[in-house]
């Protein structure tokens, strides 16, 4: 089937966004209904490729009470939806130094002390669009395991979701990232070669063969340089 | 899931595998490299900066005369959305002593730095929310040369050779010497790199790396690191100023010649508000938004090149803006994803571009632009390439062989986001290859600048993808995400410097007058008016309703409405 066949073939579906309804094209992300109907987003639109959590939705199926959620980049229409936009969702972000915590449940309980409100009644997790255990890493929090938070939370893109919808208020994504923090900081073993390198730099051993390289000519670089042998 | 007519060539492919993943394990490349010559022959016939059309002379500005990507040269020959005679300087809205545009990678790393070193006060200025950049968007990873095996100067030739050896020496030493300090600050910052069991640095191959160098975050590398950054910035209200949904839209000089600051523009009240400024950082990212040659583009929503235009209209010369990076492997399909990044990490896992039959045309790892004109080579010259049902090409990126290579589970571990962003549509990468074609990733141009992130503007700094120079005309992979943290950090060092002794004249916007005149002196014709700020995606007929309705429209509602995305790639 040729492109144009194809194209004269696009079926359309209606949506209903903030209440008025819309006929978009069958196969569009949210994201791709809402423009397409000509809005301009401006909140509400980040990377559009799943990573930054700025396109945070809710929406209803026709005939269900459920308010569904999903990233409006990643999501599909389907027909009948109601769609409506998170422009944000407010959450108070703790100030800490990370130099003075210690990666255990001291920190939680100092940092975000409302995680001990959680019922662990698992809204978040069945709110969350990227399908993470966030209940889970919220309980992780709790017991300061903070190698399975930081494992737990690593695929977050901070949409806030989970937030909205927790009866307790807890703000799971900023527990994520003082988890995943936490642990990057205090819990790997250090990199031996990394060090060395970093003092190698330091110590200035790399300077003669920079001024050495950058003296030669553009036929001696390139030389140079298709002579490299390869790992 | 893959319509049915592509069968016969997804079963071709499989039939190949087992011969490619032999050939895989063995020590030598599954593909020849191509020589200096044969990747001049590929450029000069398929990169999409070769074709005639791709530039034009540019006819005002510091780089009068020069050639240009058509699209920037538009950009660049454009109005200033302020009249000078309406704007008050005298009693600026903000006072601060170093103004960060842009709330990116680069953006970040200068705010801490500053503080910490030299104590002074920024405000971050960004136009959509903090961290929303091309930063968060990055996932293979990082280079820097920290194995033992490696060297920061052979980082250095790798880069240069990438680039063609155009480029500007001191920034790449600056880069690759700075590289392994980088990744230390972060791991102390909190960012979880991948590690190996004894707590060296996981490190893969990228493309037009001789040595093992990326360092990474799974496939959430720029995420993770955007996260890390925010946070700590967000750590300080006191000494750093958020201001989101407030792009800069013009510099502010003082009346000796030094940059004093920026106007910014309320996205949600649409009013302009004065920063008064010691140094100013312009650290807004590059232009993929502005969709060169119509191509689709696997940057941010705000990509718009607003950086570039700023920096020009108040005379800082920009280097290298005729070169575009094409991504190798952006998705072809489906549809919904059309553009996306997949990340060269695959291929430096083992992932292997394939012809609709199956075959190896390429060495999977060649640089980037030379790897993208292979694949647009393949597909347009050689027939090679897979039509979609939307009339796309594309070539595919074999990954199943990826758990073959390192065992069963890598992928899912490694690549949970690629892996999440497939299965979505039935596709799972574990079982099939993805469908892929080059998408617009980068600009390889950008305001000159010196290993101190300084311009020929005294106070006006610029770091991070805005900049030209250091990548040549070609940038490798982890290159970029390494270039905003060393040079972001350097900005913060020494914009934060001089921050501390400038004493500023009278403020002045007498720069655009100038420019204005500029304009009409060199016979410009044009409606376009810029920074652009966001790209519309709405349809043509909806456009062509606004256009009945225009004439007097607000401001923000006709520069949000894009005219170079609209004439070129005809959506």
């Amino acid at each position: 089937m040729s492109a144009a066949e194809n194209l004269a073939e696009e079926r359309h579906i209606t949506v209903y966004i903030m209440g008025k309804a819309y006929e978009v094209p069958a196969e569009a992300t949210i994201m791709g209904a809402i423009e397409y109907a000509g809005h301009q987003i401006i909140r509400g639109a980040g990377c559009r490729e799943g990573y930054c959590g700025a396109c945070a939705t809710i929406y209803r199926l026709p005939g269900d009470y459920k308010i569904r959620t999903g990233l409006a980049c990643m999501t599909l229409v389907e027909d009948g939806m109601t769609l409506a936009q998170i422009p944000s969702v407010p959450a108070e972000k703790a100030i800490y130094d990370i130099e003075k915590l210690k990666p255990d449940v001291s920190a939680m309980m100092q940092v975000y002390p409302t995680i001990f409100r959680c019922v662990a009644c698992n809204t978040c997790t069945k709110a969350c669009p990227q399908g993470l255990q966030v209940m889970d890493y919220i309980q992780a929090a709790k017991r300061g395991d903070i190698a399975a938070v930081m494992d737990l939370s690593f695929d977050c893109v901070e949409c806030g979701l989970c937030m909205l919808r927790c009866p307790a208020e807890i703000t799971q994504p900023l527990v994520g990232i003082l988890g995943k923090r936490l642990y990057g900081r205090y819990l790997r073993k250090e990199s031996p070669d990394l060090v060395a390198k970093v003092k190698a730099v330091e110590d200035g051993a790399f300077e003669a063969e920079y001024a050495e390289m950058m003296a030669l000519s553009r036929e001696a670089l390139s030389q140079r340089y298709y002579a490299l042998d390869s790992e | 899931m893959y319509p049915e007519y592509m069968a016969e060539s997804l079963r071709k492919v499989a039939q190949t595998r087992p011969g490619r993943l032999e050939l895989a394990r063995k020590p030598a490349p599954v593909y020849p490299p191509m020589n200096a010559e044969e990747r001049q022959a590929v450029l000069e016939g398929f990169h999409p900066d070769y074709e005639p059309s791709a530039r034009r002379p540019v006819r005002v500005g510091p780089n009068r005369g020069e050639t240009l990507t058509t699209e920037v040269a538009d950009l660049l020959e454009s109005h200033s959305w302020l009249r000078s005679e309406q704007v008050d300087l005298e009693h600026p809205d903000f006072e601060t002593d170093l103004l960060i545009i842009g709330g990116g990678g680069a953006g970040c790393n200068a705010a801490l730095v500053a503080m910490q070193e030299h104590g002074m006060r920024s405000m971050i200025a960004t136009k959509l929310r903090m961290g929303d950049s091309n930063t968060i968007m990055s996932q293979g990873g990082m280079q820097a040369a920290v194995s033992a095996t490696d060297s920061p100067t052979r980082h250095f030739l790798d880069a240069i050779g990438g680039g063609h050896f155009e480029n500007k020496p001191e920034l790449v030493k600056a880069l690759t010497e700075d590289g392994p300090a980088v990744v230390k600050w972060l791991e102390d910052l909190g960012v979880v790199w991948d590690k190996e069991e004894d707590g060296s640095m996981q490190v893969l191959h990228g493309g037009g790396t001789s040595r093992k160098r990326m360092v990474s975050c799974r496939d959430y590398t720029g995420a993770m690191i955007m996260r890390t950054l925010m946070d700590e910035v967000r750590n300080h209200p006191d000494m750093i100023t958020i201001k989101e949904f407030m792009p800069a839209v013009e510099l502010i000089m003082d009346d000796e010649g030094r940059c004093a600051g920026a106007i910014l523009y309320s996205m949600d009240s649409e009013e302009f508000f004065t920063v008064k400024a010691k140094s100013t950082l312009i650290a807004t990212g590059g232009y993929g938004r502005l969709h060169i040659r119509g191509y689709d583009t696997t940057n941010h929503y705000g990509a718009t090149g607003d950086g570039l235009v700023m920096a020009y209209r108040a005379g800082a010369k920009l280097m290298y803006m005729d070169s575009v990076q094409y991504h190798p492997t952006g998705a072809s399909f489906p549809e919904q994803i059309a553009g996306f990044l997949i990340t060269e990490k695959i291929r430096g896992a083992g992932g292997q571009p394939l012809n609709k039959d199956g075959e190896l045309f390429v060495f999977p790892r060649e640089p980037r632009d030379i790897e993208a004109s292979a694949i647009i080579r393949e597909c347009v010259q050689n027939g090679g390439g897979v039509e979609t049902p939307s009339g796309r090409l594309g070539v595919w990126l074999d990954s199943p062989l990826i758990d073959m290579l390192h065992g069963e589970g890598y992928v899912a571990h490694q690549f949970p986001a690629m892996y999440r962003q497939y299965i979505r549509y039935g596709i799972d990468i574990n079982k099939l290859p993805m469908l892929i074609y080059p998408s617009l990733h980068y600009q390889n141009g950008g305001v000159e600048i010196n290993e101190r992130c300084e311009t020929d503007i005294p106070g006006l700094y610029v770091a991070g993808e805005a900049t030209g120079g250091l990548h040549g005309r070609n940038r490798l992979m982890g290159n970029s995400v390494l270039d905003y943290n060393v040079f972001g950090r350097r900005a913060g060092r020494y914009a934060g410097e001089y921050a501390k002794s400038v004493k500023l004249g009278r403020l002045s916007l007498a720069h655009l007058d100038k420019f204005e005149q500029e304009l009409a002196d060199s016979g410009v014709q044009t409606d376009l008016v810029t920074p652009i700020l966001l790209p519309s995606y709405a349809p043509k007929d909806v456009k062509k309703r606004r256009l009945v309705r225009g004439g007097n429209v607000l401001p923000g509602a006709s520069v949000l409405h894009n005219r170079l995305h609209d004439e070129r790639s005809g959506n």
